[in-house]
């Protein structure tokens, strides 16, 4: 396997050089791409076609029409089933675009530009320019984030045209808007030819989060969790333009094309074992990246404003905060991941921090008892894992767990949230039971079902073979304690299997019984007898009072979530196609600059890696160099995983459903004493949103105060200041005119003496 | 001019008065005719600040105003000239004709508030 990894950058070089053209190149590479060894394995860009730039463009149309929607003030469906119309065009350009790329040789990129954006020069030395044309990058990295980027974005707005129906007429129009403009900015971000256009689609992915999570803007909570979760990500965006802002100074450039044969000088010195070459300033930018990629991908220590996101409706919890958003700083890391490997310390970071968050995260959802926030916090643990994976390099693992915990995170999130629709805004895993067996929710059963193996990682689903490939490699490469966070990720994986069906058992099997939420309203219905509904219900325990149904999904969630669950069972095949690069994905992301072509020397001094020759020795080395306890890991980890899983899967099953007779308490709750206060301060998220609250924001407020009184007292003062000396000065002088004709005469008098007296005095 | 007119005079003063020109005056001469024209000058100032009545505080105007034309005419004999003489004349005139302007004034405001003090004015203050 090694072998292999590392005979495609020659393969590809001997491909790729005929394919580097001298003279014309879109992004005007320099000439010393040509001769010279071609960089990691990526080949010069050719000139794609422009029908490609219709995956940004066509959800741009998308937003036009919910616009005019809003503006005519259409009072029907008709928002949603033209933005699932344009979003299913992006993702057939997506797919013909995969198509086209497919059709060239392996590795090879292409280029298509839209329009020059910035084209500056300040002076006529080498540094003293800058140009970025908003243009897009297409490789297989980028074609397999778009396809299911789109995918998902065209299921979810067919969901949401149902699940936001209660809104049509006053904000339906507004959410298709903003959900629009996000899939043009996550296109921008994943499709960007150069940092510039990455960090439009960044904020612009932001923003909309913003717009989205808001959506309820009469809610406090949501307004909050909005504001929360756009500041979060603006810490890290800081750190992404300091990044953006260091590589220019550095390299001159942030086109990729021109970026990447610019980095491998540092990549030779790095594999020939000199990592001390590299200079500060490069291997900072990395560092730089990944606090961006923190923030955006909720790693700690800015992760907080995920779960508090849950406040948005869960169309956007499950595209937004599970499948693509999110995945925006796993993205940007796999995407410079050349930066990533010659710097001594990045992904060792992001891999300790990955790994400690996943653990944290899943901790925290074992106490939870909203399923969307347990599903929240199980989408940061996910993601610790995605980062952990690009740290042990296996950015292959990395892209693939990206691509299964996007289905499968996004089937269980529109499987909570039909549940939420269907109940009344009910998500306390205390209050509902046996969901799955009531009379047309079988299908959010099965599609329930689906997703939590796959989010448990049973054997043979496509989250165990992502999941494995990441916690496999991680005994492998060798960097500073990556064996201990292979032993994290496997406990995690163990507690992840016990959260995901502690709510599968409580929620969907077991005793029929629910209760309302606070938004349950029949149509002709106020919130006050809702509220008598839920006393009720709190007496009668499983009867209800006859005034609430549940409402089943309709057409259109069911066959969303029915084609997701499929996609999430169809996606495991995809491990099986080409095998030799760990599967379908695994060979799309090789063929990318997500490559990891054994040049990151610095993880293992003897070894995996150091060998970019290729040879078989390699692999008696490497099986004894990475082991887990003493065996193979590659061979050993499916077990493995597969007896944590079903561990964790048998302790739900024996605490939270057998002998469960009501949906309030089961077994669980008599363990829990055992315990101490430990449950507790999970429960309470470990206090880490209090903690930020006094040692950040509650600072921050005195400070603001501080600087409210002196601005009020100091600048405004000064103001005051300027206004009252002229009036203190003229209460002073005013008296002297008094209109008393002796008093002006006095002063002639007075001014004529001084006058004389100036004279003679001067004359002398 | 003047003044080396003066100097010739003084040192031909005796052929000048032999040819019936008068004595040319000497300094401290001229000094006396000053200070009484500083003291009149300054008993006008002071009554015009001093006084009440509109009538007496104009009379004080006019005593500054021969003031003035003392000094002009002792100077018009010291430099033996008559410039100064001829225009003492042009402001006896004048300092006559604004005589009567003032008085007329004076009735104006006497009529409006039937008092000639000077104190009752004090409309135009601020």
């Amino acid at each position: 396997m090694t072998t292999l990894i590392h005979t495609i950058p020659s393969l590809v070089a001997s491909l790729t050089g005929s394919l580097v053209q001298d003279g014309h190149a879109d992004a005007g590479h320099a000439a010393e791409q040509v001769g010279h060894a071609v960089s990691h394995g990526i080949a010069t860009p050719v000139e794609g076609p422009l029908w490609i730039a219709l995956i940004p463009l066509l959800p741009i149309v998308g937003l036009l029409l919910a616009t005019f929607a809003a503006i005519f003030k259409v009072k029907s469906k008709l928002p949603a089933f033209l933005t699932v119309g344009c979003l299913a065009g992006a993702f057939g350009v997506a797919v013909g675009a995969y198509q086209h790329l497919s059709g060239m040789a392996p590795g090879s990129t292409m280029v298509v530009t839209a329009f020059e954006w910035f084209d500056l020069s300040w002076g006529k030395g080498t540094g003293q320019n800058f140009h970025a044309d908003f243009a897009f990058y297409i490789d297989t990295l980028t074609c397999l984030w778009m396809l299911f980027v789109t995918g998902l974005a065209t299921l979810i707005a067919l969901y949401a045209s149902e699940y936001m129906s209660h809104d049509v007429g006053t904000g339906y129009c507004r959410f298709f808007a903003a959900f629009n403009l996000f899939v043009f900015s996550m296109a921008c971000l994943v499709m960007g030819e150069n940092l510039l256009v990455l960090f439009l689609g960044w904020e612009g992915v932001g923003l909309c989060s913003y717009l989205l999570i808001g959506y309820f803007y009469k809610k406090p909570a949501a307004v909050d969790a909005a504001k929360k979760a756009f500041i979060m990500n603006r810490i890290g965006d800081f750190g992404l333009l300091m990044g953006i802002f260091l590589t220019f100074v550095k390299f001159g450039t942030i086109s990729y094309p021109e970026l990447w044969p610019l980095v491998q000088p540092y990549i030779e010195a790095v594999k020939a074992g000199h990592v001390g070459d590299v200079p500060l300033t490069v291997s900072l930018i990395p560092i730089l990246f990944m606090i961006g990629a923190f923030g955006k991908s909720a790693q700690l220590p800015l992760y907080v404003w995920l779960p508090d996101a849950m406040e948005g409706p869960t169309p956007v919890s499950a595209l937004i905060h599970a499948a693509t958003m999110v995945t925006a700083g796993v993205y940007l890391i796999a995407r410079t991941y050349p930066l990533f490997l010659v710097s001594e310390y990045a992904l060792p970071i992001v891999g300790w921090v990955g790994a400690i968050t996943a653990l944290l995260a899943a901790t925290i959802g074992m106490a939870q008892f909203d399923i969307k926030r347990i599903m929240a916090y199980s989408t940061v643990s996910q993601l610790g894992y995605m980062f952990c994976g690009l740290a042990v390099l296996s950015s292959a693992g990395a892209a693939y767990h990206v691509f299964t915990h996007a289905f499968f995170k996004a089937t269980l999130f529109l499987c909570c949230g039909a549940v939420m629709h269907g109940f009344g805004g009910q998500l306390d895993l205390r209050k509902l039971s046996g969901v799955a067996f009531m009379k047309g929710w079988g299908i959010v059963g099965i599609a329930m079902l689906v997703g939590c193996l796959n989010l448990a990682g049973f054997p043979f689903t496509a989250g165990f073979f992502s999941k494995d490939m990441i916690i496999a490699e991680s005994f492998v490469t060798a960097g500073p304690g990556y064996g201990l966070i292979g032993w994290i990720l496997l406990l995690t994986a163990g507690l992840t299997a016990y959260y995901t069906f502690r709510v599968f058992f409580r929620v969907f099997v077991g005793p029929k019984s629910y209760e309302p939420g606070d938004e349950a309203h029949d149509h002709d219905d106020d919130h006050a007898h809702g509220e008598e509904h839920n006393h009720d219900a709190g007496e009668h325990g499983d009867h209800h009072a006859d005034h609430f149904h549940p409402h089943a999904p309709g057409l259109a969630i069911n066959l969303v979530l029915g084609i997701l669950a499929l996609a999430s069972i169809v996606a495991a095949g995809a491990y099986f196609i080409d095998t030799d690069h760990h599967g379908w994905v695994g060979k799309m992301v090789h063929e990318s600059s997500a490559n990891y072509t054994g040049s990151a020397a610095f993880l293992d001094a003897a070894g995996h890696g150091a060998d970019a020759h290729g040879h078989d020795a390699g692999d008696a080395e490497h099986a004894a160099h990475g082991s887990f306890l003493g065996m193979d890991p590659h061979k050993v980890m499916y077990y493995v995983s597969g007896v944590v899983g079903f561990i964790g899967i048998g302790a739900a099953f024996y605490l939270h459903y057998l002998g469960r007779k009501t949906a309030a308490t089961s077994k669980a709750d008599t363990l829990l004493p055992l315990l101490g206060p430990i449950p507790r301060w999970a429960q309470h998220k470990w206090y880490v949103d209090e903690f930020y609250n006094a040692v950040i924001v509650l600072p921050l407020r005195v400070l603001a105060h501080v600087f409210h009184a002196i601005d009020r007292l100091l600048v405004d003062g000064l103001v005051n200041l300027a206004g009252v000396l002229p009036r203190l000065v003229g209460a002073r002088i005013r008296p002297w005119q008094n209109g008393v004709m002796h008093g002006y005469a006095v002063g002639m008098v007075g001014g004529l003496a001084l006058l004389i007296a100036a004279v003679v005095l001067l004359s002398m | 001019m003047t003044f080396g007119l003066a100097n010739l005079a003084n040192a031909a003063g005796s052929t000048l008065a032999q040819a019936g020109f008068p004595e040319p005056m000497s300094t401290p001469a001229l000094a006396h005719y000053l200070f009484l024209s500083a003291v009149l000058f300054v008993i006008g100032m002071v009554g015009f600040v001093t006084r009440r009545n509109l009538i007496i505080m104009f009379l004080c105007t006019e005593l500054m105003f021969q003031a003035a034309g003392l000094a002009l005419i002792a100077f018009s004999r010291f430099h033996l000239h008559h410039t100064g003489q001829t225009f003492v004349i042009f402001v006896l005139t004048i300092a006559a004709a604004e005589a009567a302007l003032a008085l007329a004034l004076v009735v104006l405001l006497f009529r409006k508030k039937d008092s000639l003090s000077g104190e009752e004015w004090r409309e135009m203050q601020g």
